[in-house]
Formats: structure tokens, sequence, C-alpha cells
């Protein structure tokens, strides 16, 4: 296994209006990994990732990139965001009001580098229409888009996403889930994502890492962290009659419910996956996918 | 029109775009640190900015000429040192004008900093941007109504300014006489004439800037940050 790509060695306390806060926290992230932080609101995983991107500068500790030293607090070093190979996306997209899609994601190019991965990022994440748009034209997954496109022109080593599909609806999460799934495995680019969603966990960790009043509770695979509850069969999609779909599983022909993030629908023929739960018989993916 | 009325009209758009070019440079920076700080001092501080507001123009005028005064340490130094003679003099309302208006400039910027989210910044850090590139591309573009509001107000209240300007410029015509005083001076001389002309010209124009004012408030509503 190649070397991690941060080894970090973490203590921050925060003093809030009632309370202290103290997070600690001994963490490595694998080259290529898409490691999800999870937990309960106020357990520190916003705040994690504050310290990793270097915006709070009272952390205590070390980071180490490789041979690279990010900060560590024993000899003052800190390395600046500016300094520091990290691409972010805000929860709250944090897009520049004043400037267009386009020079929102034109901003982000490095002095003298080339401009054509602005047309290219444009394509990639399907903006090119919204490109003389102005941030509040936009609906929040088309900013969500933006702001994933802009964190990735400057080609980061490592990407940090702070719940950045929790103010979308339902079908937006599933399309910007395949975004930032397909995102990290064109790339191969280290990505800690910051979710308590437990599906968004499932479609897209790696590695998943609890946190609990500032220290990692558990780690581990998502499925070692969320036990499979429900059980999942194998059928052939049929098509959709109104409000369901049918998949025939062995001999039988069964009414199967979907979300939107099912559209555009498999193919008549294809083989899918279908989940048996407490919600009945759900759709759930094509095979393959 | 008289050369005495434009003279001293001259002096009065001279005098307001001095105080409020240089209460920009200065008050940004306060606006700044007080939007950004968690400091004690923050309180004192703003109690300090926003003292000309609710203090007699002339107590403001007071202390200055006191302090202006050759016969007294600062005056001496500042005439001594540096040649600078402030009291009853253009300089001199300059500076009496930044201390009157600071609050009309350092109110807005710290209100539109307030309101900006500090992510914007941390943003601009993240993709490689200095202080500088992230002051000058994210941080003024987006308090520009802030801005203009401030700068504004300033104008607009510097030319309105009686009392600060009477205590330390006095009346000396293309030096320290300003409309405002005009006003006073023409009035007691029974030239009302002549006082309705900058009086009349003093409500238009303060009318004017307050219109622009109001404008940009509504302007701004429709871009605002999400």
């Amino acid at each position: 296994m190649a070397h991690p790509l941060i080894q970090a060695n973490l203590s921050l306390s925060l003093s809030g209006n009632k309370s202290v806060f103290d997070l600690s926290v001994e963490l490595s992230i694998e080259p290529g990994e898409l490691l999800v932080i999870t937990g309960s609101s106020g357990s520190g995983k916003t705040t994690l990732l504050r310290i990793l991107a270097g915006l709070e500068k009272k952390a205590l500790g070390q980071i180490h990139s490789g041979t690279h030293v990010w900060q560590d607090s024993a000899t003052k070093t800190f390395l600046p965001p500016q300094q520091r190979p990290v691409g972010m996306v805000f929860q709250q997209y944090a897009l520049f009001p004043n400037m267009t899609v386009r020079e929102n994601i034109a901003y982000a190019l490095p002095k003298g580098a080339s401009p054509t991965i602005i047309m290219e990022m444009l394509e990639i994440k399907e903006l090119i229409e919204l490109a003389d748009n102005y941030p509040h034209q936009l609906s929040g997954g088309q900013q969500q888009r933006v702001a994933l496109a802009r964190a990735l022109v400057r080609k980061p080593a490592l990407l940090l996403l702070d719940e950045p599909l929790s103010a979308l609806d339902p079908t937006m999460r599933a399309r910007l889930q395949d975004f930032i799934r397909e995102t990290h495995q064109q790339h191969q680019l280290t990505t800690v994502l910051v979710t308590h969603n437990e599906d968004e966990i499932r479609q897209l960790a790696t590695r998943v890492i609890c946190l609990e009043h500032g220290k990692i509770s558990a780690q581990g695979s998502p499925d070692s962290i969320f036990p499979q509850k429900k059980h999942t069969l194998k059928g052939i999609w049929l098509g959709v009659e109104g409000q369901v779909a049918k998949v025939k599983i062995g001999e039988n022909e069964l009414p199967v419910s979907f979300r939107h993030s099912a559209i555009p629908f498999p193919n008549p023929g294809d083989w899918v996956w279908v989940s048996f739960g407490s919600e009945g018989a759900v759709f759930l993916k094509k095979e393959g996918q | 029109m008289n050369t005495d009325f434009g003279q001293t009209l001259l002096l009065t758009l001279r005098l307001a775009s001095c105080t409020t070019l240089l209460l920009f440079i200065f008050g940004f920076p306060l606006a700044y640190w007080l939007s950004h700080t968690r400091s004690r001092l923050r309180m004192l501080v703003e109690s300090l900015v926003s003292l000309p507001l609710v203090l007699p123009p002339t107590v403001i005028g007071f202390y200055l000429l006191l302090a202006f005064s050759p016969e007294n340490l600062l005056g001496r130094w500042l005439h001594d040192v540096w040649g600078i003679k402030l009291v009853f003099s253009f300089a001199g309302l300059v500076v009496g004008s930044l201390i009157y208006s600071l609050p009309f400039m350092v109110q807005p910027l710290q209100a539109g900093l307030e309101a900006m989210p500090p992510q914007l910044i941390e943003a601009s850090y993240l993709l490689g941007k200095s202080r500088w590139t992230t002051l000058h591309k994210v941080i003024l573009p987006n308090i520009r109504a802030s801005l203009w509001s401030g700068a504004i107000l300033t104008f607009a209240h510097t030319v309105g300014e009686f009392g600060v300007v009477l205590m330390i410029g006095g009346n000396i015509p293309g030096q320290t006489r300003v409309a405002s005083i005009a006003i006073f001076e023409e009035v007691e001389s029974l030239n009302f004439g002549q006082a309705h002309q900058y009086a009349a010209t003093l409500m238009v124009l303060s009318f004017l800037m307050l219109l622009a004012f109001y404008w940009l408030n509504q302007h701004h509503r429709q871009w605002r940050i999400r």
C-alpha cells in the first residue's frame, strides 16, 4: 500500500457561548480514497475539515502530507490555506455573488495556467448554458456544481466536501452524488466528505469515520459501520406502470416502488437490484452501476 | 454668480471630497477590524466611533481647537516639527471633518462586512488568492452598496457640517469659509438673497445625494448575497 496522503494528529479547544468543545483526532487519509466523516451535529466534523484546510489557526498538533509539513504547533509551522493543495466545497456553496459562473470558475485559475480547463469544467459539470448567469440566478444544485467545478480547477490533491448535498431535494441529491462519484473516480482524487446521510455514505464512501464529541468513536467500511438491515435481490426490469415499476424476480412479477433518482429508468430486460426492507420492495440500481 | 459664491462652494466640495477619500482609506481597516474582532476593546472603539453622532459639534470643535492650538503640546509639535498649522486652516478643517464624519463611513462599511458570509473570504484563500487579491476582487465588490452608502453619507454630512468648522476654521474666504458658514454670515449681515443662493444649492445637493443613497439601497436588494 502507498504511503498515506495525510497523516494528522490534532486537537482543538473551542469555547462556545455555553460550552467548551474539545476536538482530539488522529487520522490518516490514504491516496485515492473517499473518506466519509459522519456524526451528530456539533461532533466536530466541519471543524476537522476546516483544520485540514488551514482555516483554524488555533489547532494544536501536526498535519503531514508525505514529506511536507502542513502544520506543526510544536515548531510553529503553519502553511496558510493558499499554499495547501486543497479544494473545498462549503455547505453554503460560497460562490462569489459578484461573479458569473464562468468568472467564479476562472477566479480559481492559478497565474499562468492554461484557461482551457475552465471550458472543460463547464462542460463536464453541464454548466455551459449557465456560464453567464450569476449565482443568485441558479438553483441549489446548480450552485453546488459550480462550487465543485471551482474547487477542481486548481487540481487539488485533496478535496474537502462539507455536507455539500444537505440543502438539496432528493432528486438533485442523487444526481450530485453521481457527480461526486464520477469526480472521485475520474481523477482518483482523494476526497473527504462530511455528511450524516446514511444513503450518501453507502453510495459514496470507501471508508467511514464516526465522530462523537470531538473523538473518533468508530471507523471502517460503510457496511461495518451501518450493518445491512435490508436484503437485496436481483431481477429483470420490465417497465413502469404509473407510480410503480414491474420487476421480474424469479418467476414472479412484482410491483416495485422507485425514487426520483431512478430516472432515467433502466431499459426493459436489464438486470436490476431491488431491496426489501421496512418500506417494501424498492428499486435500488441497475446491475453494474 | 459672483466669484465669492463659486469659491466658497468649490471649497465646500473640496473639503467633502478630501474627507470622503481619506475616511475611506482610514475607515475601511477600522470597519474590517470591528466586523471581525472578538476583542473586548471592540465596544470601547465602537462607542468612540459613534460619539460624533451624539455630541454637539461645538464640543468636538472646542477640544480640537484646544489640541491644535500652538500654545498646546500637539499643536506646537505639529507646527515646530512638521510645519503644519491646523487652527484656521484647510488642513485643520479636513482633520476635524474626519473625526466628525467618522461614524458615517465606518458604520455602513461595518454593516456591509458583517453581512458578507465569511466563507467568501475563506473560499478565496483556498483558491490560492492573497489577502490583497481577495480584498479587491471579492470583499470590495461584494460590499459595493455599503461603500457607496458610506461615501454618499460622509460627503453629504461633511457638506452639512457647521459647528466644528466654525470652531476650528473660522471664516477665512478661500481657506476655511464653507457654504454653511457663509449662510450664517450672510444672514447676520442681512444679505438674505445671497444666503438663499447658498441655502438652496445645499438643499438641492443634499437631496440629490440622499436620493442616490436610497436608490442604491433599493437596487442592492436585487442582488443580495444568498
